[in-house]
């Protein structure tokens, strides 16, 4: 040990070690394959054995055995037993059990601190004074939740039995992200820990029997890939909640398609962060150092694309390459480290590929001048210069502690480069121009924006992505409703019948006393970008009637109709910027429209459906009511820090893709089309395939109500291929499915290329019934919410 | 010990180095949140930064009720201000604090007092603390305590020329001073309490460099609101923007505020984070405390004897 005398010329920082005494005796007193957590009570596992490693000094902690089959199968069975009682409970009932849980996080936050430090990489400072509190926090914040499930959300029922899947760079917090909301809203769990990181997941599972949870409302199953695709494809499982890799999120799309089985997916991402001249460049250096050197990079929603505004780019990256070498790297277990280890030596592995052919690719590489320890996975903080956005570094996910760096010179520039991404988890603004920030906010693809901060969390306020890094939200009121499904929609509702139509072109025979006294021949064709326009494949398909009759033909639209009507709405984004108020002003004059041609759509329903009923009158109150929410569907503003306003804004997807189901055409053709535009969304919907006049007819009062063109756009045709086509596509952001069962499982498969959210229902619905065919759900599927944290204070 | 640096000589007023210059509030707290808690001395390394911290203080009494024996006392302490038994244990040598800080009229009995030590005396000027007496009265003031053998000056800003955005008046009145200064070293005081924004502070800060400041210092002491994490992190900031631009390397001195040795270790972990080790040493970095030293020495005898300490085993300052 140095002397005094001389640490007072170096003034270095000694060693300041957290003590793990503690921790290393609970390992020491685990069984020599710590067994799953099942029906409430520690199985000895059956699967192979996986080696638990310390990264930041190779050292085994432990081990856990891959879950097998049969036992994934006692779990899914455990939490299905679980499920009627648990769920039953009054809301408050299940409040003090996460109460005990969120205490029982606080009070062996230091154990839990280390524990997790050990066995992620992560240094304690951040365990200590991030994960762990944020783990309580969830807690906390969702016991609140279920005190008010049954007040806040009626009408509503929990789902069943979730299986979860966790990834490893925040292991306690990531099991908070899933349990807490499943459970306050009354789910039980299986859950499945990353096979790198599941001590805290197993010392939670103690608590929860400290607590006395019931058995079997928590389940966790160890192990990894193999184990996780078993839970998530269990027949007993009613909703997947994965966060982790998009590819992996694309195969749990596949895989689970067709069953039922509600999905969220937390995913990848390629955040950007973006400074302003304006900025306050010191302050933006350390937000790069929170984005990327936060957790060795190893955060989905990490700032890892830096955007400088050119006129200060040589200032700001003069300053943070001098940050970068105040940055401390090492023993994670040391007070004064800034940076621990990456999670396994196999991901330091894959880090340092992608530098090596970033810098193949003529990258320059800035790293910390540091001496990292000679054990473990370490990799020292860096960032690229000279990586153009077509360089592979800048577009994949490094996952490490390293940023790509870009200039631009216009804050539409700006945008234009933030958006250029298949992502679009997160985005962190720079500007003292709060005017500029709040727009560049509304214009970034991303599901949550943080102004001149990042990486900031909270419970009550949402968090999930755009685009390919997943749907669905965690957190505050929309993290609760993935947990939570109508009570209608949950119901047996008998299955949606296949279309008895065949759309082929060849001509069918006249039915007798068919066309007895001709008409002008009416040619029906689709509507696309404002336009009436002969499908592209020139063919028609004869329309028969509730009589059995021919009445007509329709267009038979094909994929390059779709590509067109897709085109035509990604051009109409005008559509999307209109206030709530000028939407409500097109869709009430649409109803008085259809009003006026009450008599013909009435007699048009006769003739299709043989049973027009009340289906005009209420598609005009439909057009009516959504015209009333287009201005009052509003977003919030969460309680979360001091001095900081955090919206949640609902945003309409862009292009939406609609397939209409047969029953009741009219109305529920609408039923789905008015809310998906009154939220601002541009619609490419199939109609009805075996009442495909009833589109043809709806097109003419459109162009007669002031809907710019491109906003509706109406394809009729063969509904299954057309859907197909509309799944597949990449510039489609979410897609609404009413058709069969076997329908479902395509279009959700389909759907896996760009992971757009599906809102599928293979069962029959009742339009007429304004719990089923109307209202906020509608609603909140038409939008996805963007978080924006603002903090103010001069 | 270190290098000798050259004096700030100033230069002309250059409004461009500051006037687009934002700080941002919130962002300025989220750093100085993370500071203390990334960073931590324990130990020796504990005990050796608690001895640099006194050398760095700047002992202070400015009291209405000053007088040649309250001063000689203070003066004292600054030449001792560890208990020998407790430094010999330390196995260090006799250390003395930055400077003693006292009134001008203190001046005379603390140069007495302080005699051959080579403790510095520092003293307050101009109409300090409000600084609103007329300009050549001010002016006049520092050349008192020149005269009178103060080794360092503490000016006061006129507030007034900040919140108005008036930087040629500030200018022109901080160069009139450091002029009167002569070879004493000036050390600006912002009275950043009143400033009340983190971008007024950046700008005065500029500004005063640009005008000759061999320090920049936080408040008298006597405002609402005194050295503040967030501000003195804004001032460290601007020198190194200052030492960037020229190569001048500017002093800092937090007054006001800093009462625990847990206060001593976040400014220093904060002034090495953001400037480095060189600015550690006293011709860079000044404390101005009165009751800081007391809590230093207990801390440095629970080192040495692992029991907690009590104020009246340490001499009285």
């Amino acid at each position: 040990m140095p002397a005094i005398k001389d640490i007072m010329k170096t003034m270095d920082y000694g060693p300041a070690p957290e003590a793990n005494d503690e921790v290393r005796a609970w390992l020491a007193a685990q069984p020599e394959v710590i067994g799953h957590y099942i029906g409430g009570t520690f199985l000895v596992p059956e699967g192979a054995p996986i080696e638990v490693i310390n990264p930041a000094t190779d050292a085994p902690l432990a081990q856990i055995a891959a879950g097998t089959g049969a036992e994934v199968d006692a779990a899914v069975a455990a939490a299905r037993a679980a499920f009627p009682a648990w769920s039953a409970l009054p809301g408050h009932a299940r409040a003090r059990y996460l109460y005990a849980l969120a205490r029982h996080v606080q009070k062996r936050e230091r154990f839990l601190s280390v524990l997790e430090s050990m066995d992620n990489g992560k240094t304690i400072r951040e365990t200590r004074d991030i994960d762990i509190p944020l783990v309580a926090r969830h807690f906390y914040h969702h016991a609140g939740w279920a005190d008010l499930v049954e007040s806040e959300f009626p009408g509503h029922v929990p789902l069943g039995v979730c299986g979860q899947v966790i990834p490893w760079n925040f292991p306690l917090l990531m099991l908070a992200w899933k349990v807490a909301p499943a459970l306050a809203a009354g789910n039980t769990v299986v859950l499945k820990p990353a096979d790198l990181t599941p001590l805290s997941a197993h010392a939670f599972a103690e608590s929860c029997g400290e607590v006395g949870l019931p058995a079997g409302v928590l389940n966790i199953v160890h192990g990894g890939a193999e184990t996780g695709a078993k839970i998530c494809g269990h027949p007993g499982v009613d909703k997947v909640a994965f966060t982790g890799s998009t590819e992996v999120g694309r195969t749990i799309r596949r895989q689970i398609a067709g069953s039922g089985k509600k999905l969220s997916l937390e995913l990848g991402g390629k955040s950007p962060f973006i400074v302003f001249e304006d900025a306050d460049l010191d302050g933006a250096v350390e937000g790069v150092v929170d984005a990327i050197w936060f957790n060795q990079g190893e955060v989905c929603c990490a700032g890892s694309r830096v955007l400088v505004q050119e006129g200060v780019a040589e200032r700001f990256f003069t300053k943070l390459r001098a940050r970068l070498q105040t940055l401390r790297v090492g023993d994670p277990l040391d007070k004064t480290m800034d940076m621990g280890a990456i999670v396994s030596r196999k991901q330091l592995a894959r880090i340092d590929g992608l530098l090596e052919q970033a810098k193949a690719e003529g990258a320059t590489l800035w790293r910390a001048e540091v001496a990292l320890p000679e054990k473990g996975a370490f990799s020292a903080p860096g960032f690229f210069t000279g990586a153009e956005p077509a360089a592979t570094v800048s577009q994949v996910e490094i996952f490490g502690p390293v940023a790509v760096t870009h200039t631009f010179r216009t804050a539409e520039e700006a945008v234009a480069l933030a958006n250029n991404s298949r992502y679009g988890l997160a985005a962190s603004v720079w500007s003292e121009n709060l005017s500029r920030a709040v727009e560049v906010a509304a214009k970034l693809k991303a599901g949550v924006v943080w102004i001149n901060e990042t990486n900031v969390f909270d419970a009550g306020a949402t968090f999930g992505g755009y685009r390919e890094s997943g749907f669905g939200r965690e957190g505050g009121r929309e993290g609760m409703l993935e947990y939570l499904v109508p009570k209608w929609e949950n119901a047996d509702r008998p299955a949606r019948p296949a279309p008895q139509s065949r759309p082929d072109a060849s001509p069918h025979p006249a039915a007798p006393g068919a066309n007895a006294k001709p008409g002008i021949d009416i040619t029906v064709k689709l509507y696309i970008g404002g336009k009436q326009v002969r499908p592209d494949g020139g063919q028609s398909y004869s329309v028969t009637g509730a009589a059995g009759t021919v009445i007509g033909q329709a267009g038979i639209g094909n994929r390059k109709d779709i590509r067109n009507a897709v085109e035509a709405a990604q051009k109409a984004g005008g559509w999307s910027n209109l206030t709530g108020h000028n939407r409500a002003q097109v869709l009430y004059f649409l109803a008085e429209n259809l009003d006026q041609r009450r008599a013909e759509f009435a007699a048009l329903l006769e003739a299709c459906t043989g049973d027009a009923g009340d289906e005009v009158e209420l598609t005009i109150r439909r057009a009516f009511r959504y015209a009333a929410w287009a201005d009052k569907f509003d977003g919030a503003i969460h309680a979360t820090k001091t001095r900081n306003v955090t919206l949640a804004v609902p945003e309409p997807f862009g292009v939406m893709g609609i397939v209409c189901p047969d029953e009741a055409p009219l109305l529920s053709m609408m039923s789905l089309i008015l809310p998906a535009a009154a939220m601002g969304n541009r619609v490419v919907a199939i109609a009805a395939q075996d009442h495909p006049l009833i589109a043809a007819r709806l097109y003419q009062v459109l162009e007669t109500s002031d809907i710019p063109g491109g906003v509706i756009n109406l394809i009729t045709g063969p509904s299954a291929p057309l859907a197909k086509t509309l799944a597949e596509h990449d510039d489609v952001a979410a897609l609404w499915y009413c058709g069969t069962a076997e329908g479902v499982r395509m279009v959700e498969e389909a759907s896996a290329g760009n992971l757009k959210p599906v809102w599928a229902d293979g069962r029959l619905r009742d339009w007429a019934d304004p719990v089923q065919g109307e209202g906020e759900t509608y609603l909140r599927g038409a939008t996805q919410v963007k978080t924006i944290w603002l903090p103010y204070g001069e | 010990m270190q290098d000798m640096l050259a004096r700030n000589p100033g230069m002309p007023l250059t409004p461009e180095w500051f006037e687009g210059v934002q700080v941002n509030l919130s962002a300025t707290e989220r750093r100085v949140a993370s500071l203390t808690t990334r960073r931590t001395v324990k130990k020796e390394w504990q005990a050796a930064w608690l001895l640099q911290a006194i050398r760095c203080i700047d002992l202070t009494t400015l009291a209405g009720d000053d007088t040649a024996g309250r001063v000689a006392r203070l003066c004292a302490k600054a030449r001792q201000p560890v208990r020998a038994d407790l430094l010999a244990a330390l196995d260090v040598g006799p250390i003395t604090v930055g400077a003693v800080c006292v009134y001008p009229t203190m001046v005379p009995h603390a140069v007495r007092a302080l005699q051959d030590s080579g403790i510095p005396v520092a003293s307050v000027a101009t109409g300090f603390p409000a600084g609103l007496t007329p300009l050549p009265l001010r002016l006049a003031e520092i050349t008192y305590a020149v005269e009178q053998g103060a080794d360092e000056i503490d000016i006061v800003i006129t507030r007034e020329h900040v919140l108005t955005g008036n930087w040629q008046g500030l200018y022109d009145e901080i160069s009139a001073m450091r002029a009167a200064c002569r070879e004493a070293h000036m050390k600006a005081i912002l009275g950043t309490g009143d400033l009340r924004t983190l971008t007024n502070v950046y700008r005065a800060s500029m500004v005063a460099m640009q005008a000759g400041a061999d320090f920049i210092k936080t408040s008298t002491g006597k405002e609402d609101v005194n050295a503040t994490l967030p501000v003195s992190l804004t001032m460290v900031r601007v020198l190194r923007d200052y030492r960037d631009l020229t190569g001048h390397r500017v002093g800092f001195k937090p007054a006001g505020g800093l009462k625990t040795a847990k206060d001593a270790m976040a400014w220093l972990i904060l002034i090495k984070e953001e400037l480095g080790t060189r600015w550690m040493q006293p011709d860079l970095f000044r404390i101005g405390a009165s009751s800081l030293l007391g809590d230093i020495e207990r801390q440095l005898e629970h080192h040495l004897t692992g029991r907690y300490s009590a104020a009246h085993r340490h001499a009285l300052a």
